[in-house]
């Protein structure tokens, strides 16, 4: 038994590392293909998960002994055969590249998550069951644009009230305060913020002729959301609001002006944070050099630079890592724990994973004729582009890190529900728009 | 592109009594193309960070991997250039391993220890030792049935035979020796003394009373790269080269010694209170003078001879992996008399490392270019494949080439007719200096030497210092001699 555990462990290194390229390579090969090889492609992709997330378990649990992770795994694959079912009702004519990345991306943070520890493999489970659940209902939502366009300065003012609410309210976590307990629940309601701001926004730009009186006028209100994330010490958010108003703007109103004037004002204001904020000065130390503070500012991202480094190319083996070393690893850092067992093969894939869902998402919004329609897709793919260029980038040193999750993987019951409610915005919008089309032309036809 | 291009014009669809100007796709594409790239440098840091960056990131004492890692591998050997064994790890009789050091407590400094944390090489490169970069299906065939891989080897650049003529010569004194090659940085020997034996069981045993406070051997030290000596005459090297930056004329220099220098009331003597007579720059140099110098120090901008200092790497940090401690130089514009008459001739607060020495020294004979110092030249895999090779690096310039020149010169004039006469001997022209470095009145003084050979053409540079033993023309030259002689012959 012994022997096949340590054969078995041994062999999945390279094993998973083959299944996530040939499932990247095939996400990018479906970008080409014809109709029916991309349906084809697509189921490969599927299976390649089911095989990763069977192996990724087999090997948890063969070396942990823990029946739990058993019957975690029962309920996680039951769920994802009911969701995929499910999904090809709910949002069909989709040609369902968004919808296997989602739950590649949920099986690599179950079996992640699972590996740290089962409770929060659970926890997650049941987010993620919840934020599906939810989306089922997102595509009679988002039925009626004219309504919801019409409905964006209270859908933006919603966003603004729930960070406020945090504000006066909230409690602090790791230096920021965005965490509200309500009862027995904590929740970090800026992440759904999140939601509402882009569907405010998108509403607000794409309803109005944007003069420069009125780019101000929206602009003070946007700003006003960014400097309560400031005050609320969660710079990481207020970058993320920041740049997404930036490039709303930026394609609602065409002038490029706007978005380099934006990028300037933005990058000034950092510099001023730089000198304002002493958290800021902190962050940007560790960045510039965690290895002469190692002890304190830079701990943290030095422990994730050794997980990525010393797991090399093909990882140590799932569960044969020390990820437990790493600070905030379920959360902020886990693709440094995912860098530490499952190697840089396998992270260079993830990332890839994302380039991916963001090509799909941008040629929903370029295909998308409704205007509002088109700048909800398009903000949705910012945001979520920039979170998760901001986490990998962090982790990696490769900007200072600013301590947000990673979309779809990072443990967290807010997160997570507000990233399966965006990734299912954009797809809502894509089904939307097709049976639009097909309605015009069938319109056509009869003319 | 990878979508199809729509031929219908971009409009809203939207019924609106006056039609809104939007952006379209063409913001949308900008914004794509935007991210992408972004996307694009981060994987190529991140590629960059695994190839490049990554071996020196996780090789950090902070990394609590290194067990993890010894479960797996067996922890690779560390060699001397020649092949020779200086620690590897062995099963004993009882299956578990061990770690062997053969040469005993003749490199325990330089190699270091592995058990009761790590220091020397062993910390150096402990993460590279506990790498296997052996044929990958050997590995696998070795991890498939559940066996350890074998772990690179470190090629040092130290040389057994150096090292036990050094380690000899030292003999029952306290000190440190440095023998380095200057056109590289190579560390070619690195002798501590007292030292001890670093083999785990004996170490085990004899830690508490290793590490007890009264600490008055401190045998744990690394005295070659950590102990803190005032420099003595030594420092004269540093004292000339600010006296001939200030003054291109130096050759007009003129002094007469009376065994003493005095001014503002201070008096500062030449050894013994020797009186030198009328003396230029370079046979002060040679001769050691005190006064002369004590006198120098004097007339010298204090703010430069701080800036020349500095550059020459006081108050800061050693390009050099080794554990070490910064040497000190305290002298600035607001300093008194005193203080700078005795800084000038060596004592005073002015505290280095005999690695910081040697390395100035070593730059002196490298035409001003102070070089890495460095001891492991590169790590093979078990089967003799070298895995890595570290380069030598130059560390840009402290002294211009005209300068170095000069002190090359002065270094001769010691040995030629000043406080090393003896090393004339020797069949090729060699270059230092003496020190006697005072540092208790009831004591005798540490005796220093610090110079390279052949002076023409400088093949190894060489620093001793002694502790409590006598005038470094007593007793450090005297150990100089033998390690030319081992390296360079008679």
């Amino acid at each position: 038994m012994d022997g096949a555990r340590i054969v078995l462990t041994e062999l999945s290194r390279y094993i998973i590392v083959l299944l996530m390229a040939l499932y990247t390579y095939f996400g990018f090969r479906a970008y080409g293909a014809k109709k029916k090889k991309q349906r084809r492609l697509v189921r490969k992709q599927t299976r390649m998960t089911y095989i990763f997330h069977f192996f990724g378990y087999m090997i948890i649990y063969l070396n942990t002994g823990d029946w739990k992770v058993l019957e975690i795994y029962g309920m996680e694959l039951a769920f994802f055969i009911l969701c995929g079912i499910v999904y090809r009702i709910v949002y069909k004519k989709e040609n369902g590249l968004i919808f296997n990345h989602m739950r590649m991306l949920f099986v690599i943070s179950l079996v992640m998550l699972g590996r740290l520890s089962t409770a929060s493999a659970m926890k997650q489970f049941i987010y993620m069951a919840i934020g599906m659940g939810v989306c089922i209902f997102l595509p009679f939502f988002l039925k009626r644009a004219k309504k919801l366009q019409e409905d964006g300065w209270f859908y933006a003012l919603v966003s603004l009230i729930l960070l406020l609410v945090v504000l006066f309210f909230g409690t602090t976590k790791y230096g920021a305060k965005n965490w509200l307990q309500i009862g027995p629940v904590m929740l970090q309601p800026s992440e759904f913020a999140k939601i509402f701001f882009v569907l405010g926004f998108a509403g607000i730009l794409s309803s109005v002729q944007l003069e420069f009186k009125k780019v101000v006028q929206v602009s003070i209100l946007a700003g006003a959301i960014v400097l309560v994330l400031v005050a609320e010490k969660d710079l990481g958010a207020a970058f993320i609001f920041f740049v997404t108003y930036l490039f709303l703007l930026y394609v609602a109103s065409g002038q490029t002006i706007y978005l380099f004037g934006g990028l300037c004002g933005g990058s000034g204001a950092a510099v001023l944070a730089y000198f304002v904020f002493s958290h800021v000065r902190t962050r940007v130390m560790a960045w510039k050099n965690p290895w002469i503070c190692i002890d304190n500012q830079g701990y943290q991202v030095a422990q994730s630079l050794f997980a990525i480094g010393t797991g090399g190319w093909f990882g140590m083996g799932l569960t044969q890592g020390m990820p437990n070393a790493i600070p905030i690893r379920e959360s902020d850092f886990i693709f440094a724990a995912i860098g530490e067992e499952l190697g840089a093969f396998f992270g260079i894939c993830l990332i890839c994973i994302y380039i991916s869902c963001f090509i799909s998402f941008v040629q929903i919004a370029v295909s998308t004729k409704v205007y509002f329609y088109k700048l909800l897709a398009f903000g949705y793919s910012v945001l979520v582009m920039i979170q998760t260029f901001l986490t990998l980038g962090g982790v990696t040193k490769f900007i200072p890190s600013t301590g947000v999750t990673l979309p779809l993987v990072s443990a967290g019951g807010s997160s997570m529900l507000s990233m399966i409610i965006m990734f299912c915005m954009i797809e809502s919008v894509r089904i939307l728009d097709v049976r639009q089309e097909e309605d015009e032309d069938a319109m056509e036809e009869t003319e | 592109m990878l979508w199809k291009k729509r031929n219908r014009p971009e409009e809203s669809t939207e019924v609106e009594e006056v039609p809104i100007v939007h952006g379209g796709n063409k913001q949308v594409m900008v914004a794509t193309y935007f991210f992408v790239a972004l996307f694009l440098g981060l994987l190529a840091y991140y590629v960059f960070f695994m190839m490049i960056q990554s071996k020196d990131v996780i090789n950090n004492s902070y990394n609590q991997r290194q067990n993890l890692l010894a479960q797996r591998v067996v922890r690779g050997k560390i060699l001397d250039a020649n092949g020779n064994t200086l620690a590897q790890t062995v099963k004993t009789a009882n299956g578990s391993e061990t770690r062997v050091y053969p040469y005993k407590n003749m490199f325990t400094h330089v190699v270091g220890h592995s058990s009761k944390g790590k220091t020397g090489i062993e910390l150096m490169e402990n993460f590279n030792l506990l790498t296997s970069n052996n044929d990958p299906l050997e590995n696998l065939k070795l991890r498939l049935s559940g066996e350890k891989t074998i772990g690179d080897n470190a090629i040092t650049t130290l040389h057994l035979d150096l090292q036990k003529v050094a380690y000899d010569a030292l003999g029952a004194h306290k000190g440190a020796i440095i023998v380095s090659e200057p056109s590289t940085g190579k560390i070619l020997a690195m002798v501590s003394k007292p030292d001890y034996d670093p083999s785990p069981e004996i170490l085990g045993q004899r830690w508490d009373s290793l590490t007890k406070a009264d600490g008055t051997d401190s045998c744990l030290v690394n005295r070659a790269t950590q102990g803190l000596y005032p420099p003595g005459s030594t420092f004269k090297i540093f004292t000339a080269l600010e006296y001939i930056r200030e003054n291109p004329n130096y050759n007009q220099f003129s002094y007469t010694c009376k065994g003493k220098e005095e001014q503002d009331g201070f008096v500062v003597n030449c050894y013994k209170n020797h009186v030198h007579g009328k003396q230029d720059l370079k046979l002060a140099f040679a001769n050691s003078c005190n006064s002369c110098f004590a006198y120098l120090g004097t007339v010298l901008n204090l703010s430069k001879y701080k800036k020349t200092c500095e550059q020459c790497y006081f108050q800061r940090n050693l390009p050099t992996k080794f554990v070490y401690n910064k040497s000190s130089f305290v002298v600035n514009g607001r300093s008194n008399k005193e203080e700078v008459m005795h800084t000038a001739m060596g004592q005073g607060k002015t505290q280095i490392t005999p690695l910081h020495l040697n390395m100035i020294t070593a730059a002196i004979a490298n035409k001003g270019v102070l070089m890495q110092s460095y001891v492991v030249d590169h790590l093979e895999n078990a089967s003799g494949n070298t895995v890595r090779t570290y380069q030598p690096k130059a560390c840009g310039s402290v002294m211009t080439e005209e300068e170095a020149a000069t002190l090359q010169q002065f270094m001769q004039a010691v040995v030629e007719s000043g406080t090393a006469t003896s090393l004339k001997q020797l069949s090729y022209p060699v270059a230092g200096k003496t020190g006697s470095a005072e540092f208790d009145k009831t004591k005798r003084s540490h005796s220093w030497f610090t110079g390279f050979a052949p002076a023409n053409n400088p093949q190894i540079c060489v620093t001793i210092i002694v502790e409590e033993a006598g005038t470094g023309s007593e007793v450090a030259v005297p150990i100089a001699k033998k390690i030319y002689q081992a390296y360079l012959g008679n």
